[in-house]
């Protein structure tokens, strides 16, 4: 199922789990995701999809299982061994410097690979103006809105130059207007090469943008497969319609 | 760094020349160099505290390691006053890096932070006035040898050069710090750890290297006091007062910014002398005042002013 070795993926992740004492937040989950793809991660509310993310970009150590970049294996390393190695994470709970300017914030992220405050800022900046946050460099990120701070979010993550983006629902709380701005600068965002596997609700957003989605219900992974093909899995349903659903759905039908 | 961003430091050092050319007041010299002292342990306490998030109740620590070990070095061991500052200013940065790597790896923030490195500072303090090296509660005397060589001087203007100089590097430090990596890293850290970490901050280093340069700064400042007091004694080198001052100083003036130490540090040294002139010296007299000005400041954030003063000093030149 997996094709490992035949076409070694990206991102691997093997078995992993996390237990929060008597609590398995994550059970076993096993997931790839290929290289230049924007990947799904969807799941009802408390499904393990954060937790997931935070073991994968080691914010949480795993109870068990591995993670594999480019075939490197960085289980439990450092945060920012990780973003040093590429791989950079927005939080779902947005995490502004409150007291810094917005130009400020993605500096933050530029100065990973650029040493030099100009040059930091001068890619800060370029990013700024990709997210559609050019207006708003020079004020102060505490100031932004819902959809601005999700942007800057994003801006920071791409300001570290990442070779893989993990995305946890940064297209929550967007209305629709907002939402069909967002999505290009995505599919941009991949166009440039960099991979991203997004934890997403918005349904519309998913099914447009991800080629493949995995699907996480009391912390299994319990589907994976193209967007379309998923959505209609009788098992994806019921995680979150609940037991049942998907034999009345087909009764209606 | 630009030249123009460094005008502000270098007026400061002229006015410092011309005052020591003009003033002849000893009194007022000897309040202007206990006050650029108090700045430059203040400076130091500023970049780990002001631009680092991290609220040390301890530099005394720094500040007495920087008095001791040049001090004892020079009376000691004989060595000459210069490579016994430069050791002073070493061994206050490694005790930041020691005590740095001690709290820091095990995490501790906030009010921990505060508390474990006032209790490193009296530790030492009590330790000071114990051991025979240091010349215990007695103190340790600087044998008077005056001159230029020896980094000791009859008039009082030259210490007040002297102390502008230290103070002004130290703010050339922090202006640097501001334009840096590093700076930009440390106020991440400040502002929100989690956020800088994915951001690749290595957030123990970035602490490490912060409270190093901290300690080394506020360790300069107590050289500079040796030299100038030639007397230094556990209470007053280790002793809680520097701790409050060095933080106060900060916080009142402006923490997190490049003029905030020394507005801070005047304000704090003017209303205590000035008290001192109109009430009289009552022992704790000092600690009262600073208290209600430190509610007011927090109340009323006149400390924003230089901050605002820097930001508009910026904005002037730009398209
Ligand atoms: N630090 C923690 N300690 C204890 N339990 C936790 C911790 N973090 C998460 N959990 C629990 O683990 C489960 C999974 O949480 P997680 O945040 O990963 O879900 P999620 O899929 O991201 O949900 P949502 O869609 O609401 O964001 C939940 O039951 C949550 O309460
Ligand atoms: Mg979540």
């Amino acid at each position: 199922m997996t094709g490992q070795g035949r076409d070694p993926a990206f991102l691997a992740v093997r078995d992993l789990t996390k237990r929060f004492g008597g609590l398995t937040a994550v059970s076993e989950a096993t997931l790839d995701v290929r290289e230049g793809s924007i990947t799904g991660l969807i799941g009802p509310n408390g499904a393990g999809k954060t937790t997931l993310f935070a073991m994968i970009a080691g914010f949480e150590q795993p109870s068990a299982g591995l993670v594999l970049l480019d075939g490197e294996e960085i289980t439990g390393r450092k945060p920012h061994d990780l973003a040093k190695l590429g791989l950079a994470r927005t939080f779902q709970i947005v995490q502004p410097f409150a007291g810094l300017s917005v130009r400020e914030n993605i500096a933050v992220g530029a100065f990973l690979r650029l040493p030099k405050r100009r040059d930091a800022l001068a890619l800060s900046e370029e990013v700024g103006q990709r997210l559609g946050l050019g207006p708003q460099l020079d004020k102060p990120a505490a100031a932004l809105t819902v959809a601005g701070r999700k942007r800057l979010e994003v801006a920071r993550a791409l300001a570290t130059r990442p070779r893989i983006l993990l995305l946890d629902e940064v297209l929550a709380g967007l209305n629709p207007s907002e939402l069909r701005d967002f999505l290009p600068v995505l599919q941009d965002i991949r166009a440039g090469g960099v991979t991203i596997l997004m934890i997403e609700h918005v349904m519309q957003a998913v099914m447009s943008l991800c080629e493949h989605v995995h699907v996480i219900s009391g912390g299994r992974i319990i589907a994976s497969g193209e967007a379309a093909e998923v959505v209609g899995n009788p098992a994806v349903i019921e995680a979150y319609l609940g037991p049942g659903a998907a034999q009345r759905l087909a009764a209606h039908a | 760094m630009t030249l123009r961003e460094t005008l502000p430091i270098l007026g400061f050092l002229i006015g410092a020349v011309l005052v020591s050319l003009f003033v002849t007041s000893n009194v007022v010299l000897n309040f202007l160099v206990f006050t650029l002292i108090l700045a430059i342990a203040a400076q130091g306490w500023n970049l780990l505290g002001g631009y680092g998030g991290q609220y040390s109740f301890g530099h005394a620590a720094f500040f007495g390691m920087g008095a001791y070990v040049s001090a004892i070095l020079q009376q000691r061991f004989g060595v000459n006053a210069y490579p016994a500052v430069a050791f002073g200013i070493a061994a206050a940065a490694l005790l930041g890096y020691a005590i740095g790597a001690m709290v820091f790896r095990a995490g501790l923030r906030g009010s921990y932070f505060a508390l474990v490195t006032l209790a490193f500072a009296e530790v030492l303090r009590i330790l000071a006035n114990a051991t025979e090296i240091t010349g215990g509660a007695a103190g340790l005397l600087i044998s008077l040898n005056l001159g230029a060589g020896n980094l000791q001087f009859a008039d009082r203007s030259s210490f007040l050069i002297l102390g502008a100089v230290l103070l002004a590097f130290g703010m050339l430090i922090t202006l640097a710090l501001e334009k840096s990596r590093l700076g930009a890293q440390l106020v991440a850290v400040r502002e929100n750890e989690a956020a800088a970490a994915a951001l690749g901050v290595d957030i123990l280093a970035v602490k490490l290297s912060a409270i190093s340069l901290s300690a080394a700064l506020t360790g300069a400042a107590g050289a500079l006091y040796t030299q100038y007091f030639l007397y230094i004694d556990s209470n007053i080198a280790f002793g809680t007062w520097i701790s409050v001052e060095a933080l106060l100083a900060p916080i009142i003036g402006g923490a997190g910014t490049v003029f905030g130490p020394l507005i801070g540090a005047l304000i704090l040294q003017g209303l205590s002398e000035g008290t001192k002139m109109l009430i009289g010296k009552i022992p704790g007299l000092d600690l009262i005042i600073f208290g209600v000005l430190l509610i007011l400041v927090v109340r009323f954030p006149l400390h924003r002013i230089p901050g605002l003063l820097a930001a508009r000093w910026r904005g002037k030149g730009t398209p």
